[in-house]
């Protein structure tokens, strides 16, 4: 058992310690890439908490995302307030907002809960646009330099954004990881796998969903805030049903309810966009495809396939 | 002492009075045996006493405490376990995973026992499943899934343990087994066995309700049921 630990917490580890070194090596196109995809890795896992280890399938995580993205961005474009107490405020945002949606939406399950959330987001979205004044639509703010500063840290140069990238991804791995060994993250697995046998077991499915689905708004949320802080742009592009699906299919292909999964899909989904871009005008297409093999060949995602076949000690 | 009771107990589906105002009681520390013929509503009676169902009248008691409106989960809290007729396991979890999700349940109640992992040990080798425990469950024989069950049941360390069907698919000698083992747990569990298996019936139960047509046939000691001209027309067949 302690072999298992092992071995899982120094994949994990090392995947920190090579981002870190990488930082070094990379040269700038790249270097700014891997910190978005850090950021976005963070929002991918949250998505994971919900979909992959609990099996809510939503489609209105844009919501969450964009909840962070803009409490922290009018927040400091507005309020004045610096980055870091505008980041904490978007956590309680994002996880105050899937309170309030969880418990109308986890009513429902399945392609009912799909359809609410889906609901939730493009009512999130119409908000963004109709309070245009203050978000300026879907032209959306760019954030003072000036206000992108965590005390002295300027957020604004690359180094010092990669490094909260990184920090941030590294805090949510380390949460994951630590909830998919939790008691609590077995019960989620639970719920996914049979919740009418959970709920014989003695385990309150409406409390474990709405669980995971806070934890999961939460760490959309700070991707969000964080995206917004470290690359100083905030519009409702972010807002939209693209970035409800991005997370899904990042999951994907990476492989649901892994703890590595979603930040595995987003840089393999974020690098093939780009060569594909450089090849043919119809990026879009070659995800298509990327996504239908997935499905077809490995269908529990990359990771999830190299856990069945190879290594089931995998988190 | 009476452990669970119910009062004139109503469930229909559509037209069909599935379970018809039923008066029961279930003594503490015994086995009592539900029988019936098949569609007589057992299933559907046990569903309503562990919350799977609601009734659409009638109360039901457990321990002095009425708990006709409790949801499922907190029945298993108050110590009310249920094993599936239809078996519901989690098929891509270990046996041991499985087992355990029972035993955590159990641990969190306030004089629960702690150690997961013993708890789930205990209740696999109760159930002989001790050599599966790292097999995954969806892939085990029919039997052995049945097995599975009961050994949730077991980990979750009801006070009163709910047997829907148990023997079903059961080998000859694991039903041997079975028996050994209910009579051992009444000790500590009282259990309330759907059985179509007569033998196991009359080999175990200290008292007998036969349900017809959703209503209570006869209910009494199993000597007076076995003797009982009523049932042996509508159910015994002899
Ligand atoms: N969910 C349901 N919807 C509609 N009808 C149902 C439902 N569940 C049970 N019934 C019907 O209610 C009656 C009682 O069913 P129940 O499953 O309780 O019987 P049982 O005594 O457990 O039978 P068996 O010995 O076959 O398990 C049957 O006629 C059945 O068809
Ligand atoms: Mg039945």
């Amino acid at each position: 058992m302690t072999g298992v630990l092992n071995r899982s917490a120094i994949l994990h580890i090392g995947v920190v310690i090579l981002l870190f070194a990488l930082q070094f090596v990379l040269p700038p196109y790249h270097h700014t890439n891997m910190a978005r995809i850090m950021t976005l890795a963070v929002f991918a896992m949250g998505y994971n908490v919900a979909f992959g280890y609990t099996g809510l399938l939503s489609l209105g995580h844009a919501l969450f995302f964009a909840s962070g993205l803009y409490a922290a961005g009018l927040l400091i474009q507005m309020g004045g307030w610096s980055a870091l107490p505008a980041f904490s405020m978007a956590l309680i945002a994002g996880g105050g907002l899937a309170l309030l949606v969880g418990v109308l939406a986890l009513r429902t399950t399945g392609v009912a809960f799909m359809i609410v959330t889906l609901m939730f987001a493009q009512a999130g979205y119409l908000t963004v646009l109709y309070l245009g004044e203050w978000t300026r639509g879907d032209e959306g703010l760019v954030l003072p330099a000036a206000s992108r500063t965590i005390g002295s840290l300027d957020l604004t140069n690359d180094t010092t954004r990669y490094f909260c990238a990184l920090a941030l991804f590294s805090i949510a791995l380390l949460g994951c990881y630590l909830l998919a060994r939790s008691s609590t993250g077995r019960v989620l697995i639970a719920m996914r796998e049979n919740e009418e046998r959970s709920r014989m077991l003695g385990y309150d499915p409406l409390r474990y969903r709405l669980t995971a689905l806070v934890i999961s708004a939460v760490m959309s949320a700070a991707a969000g805030a964080a995206y917004g802080v470290l690359f100083g742009y905030v519009g409702a592009t972010f807002a939209s049903i693209q970035y409800s699906i991005f997370p899904l299919l990042w999951v994907l292909l990476g492989g649901a309810g892994t703890v590595l999964g979603p930040f595995l899909g987003v840089l393999l989904m974020t690098y093939l966009v780009d060569l594909a871009g450089d090849v043919t005008s119809a990026h879009l297409l070659v995800v298509g495809i990327a996504l239908v093999l997935t499905v077809l060949f490995a269908p529990r995602g990359l990771l999830g396939t190299v856990r069945a076949r190879w290594l089931p000690w995998l988190p | 002492m009476s452990l669970l009771s119910t009062q004139k107990l109503s469930r229909s589906f559509g037209g069909l009075k599935a379970v018809d105002n039923v008066d029961f009681e279930l003594e503490s520390g015994q086995i009592h045996a539900l029988i019936g013929p098949n569609g007589a509503g057992k299933t559907t009676f046990v569903s309503l006493l562990c919350g799977r169902l609601r009734p659409d009248s009638g109360k039901i008691r457990f321990g002095g405490q009425e708990i006709t409106r409790l949801p499922a989960h907190e029945r298993v809290a108050l110590g009310i376990a249920y094993t599936f007729q239809i078996t519901s396991i989690y098929a891509n979890l270990s046996v041991f995973d499985n087992v355990a999700l029972a035993a955590a349940s159990a641990a969190r109640r306030p004089n629960g026992n702690r150690d997961v992992r013993a708890a789930t040990h205990d209740a696999l080798e109760r159930t002989g499943l001790r050599s599966r425990a790292s097999e995954t469950a969806g892939t085990l024989s029919y039997g052995h899934r049945r097995l599975v069950e009961i050994a949730m049941g077991l980990a979750l360390k009801p006070k009163l343990l709910i047997l829907d069907e148990p023997t079903q698919g059961l080998a000859n000698s694991e039903i041997s087994d079975f028996k050994n083992l209910a009579a051992g747990l009444k000790q500590t569990t009282t259990l309330l066995l759907i059985e179509h298996n007569m033998d196991v019936v009359m080999d175990l139960a200290d008292s007998v309700t036969v349900l017809n047509f959703g209503q209570v046939l006869a209910t009494g000691p199993r000597e007076t049921i076995r003797s009982n001209p009523a049932v042996q027309s509508a159910y015994l067949g002899t």
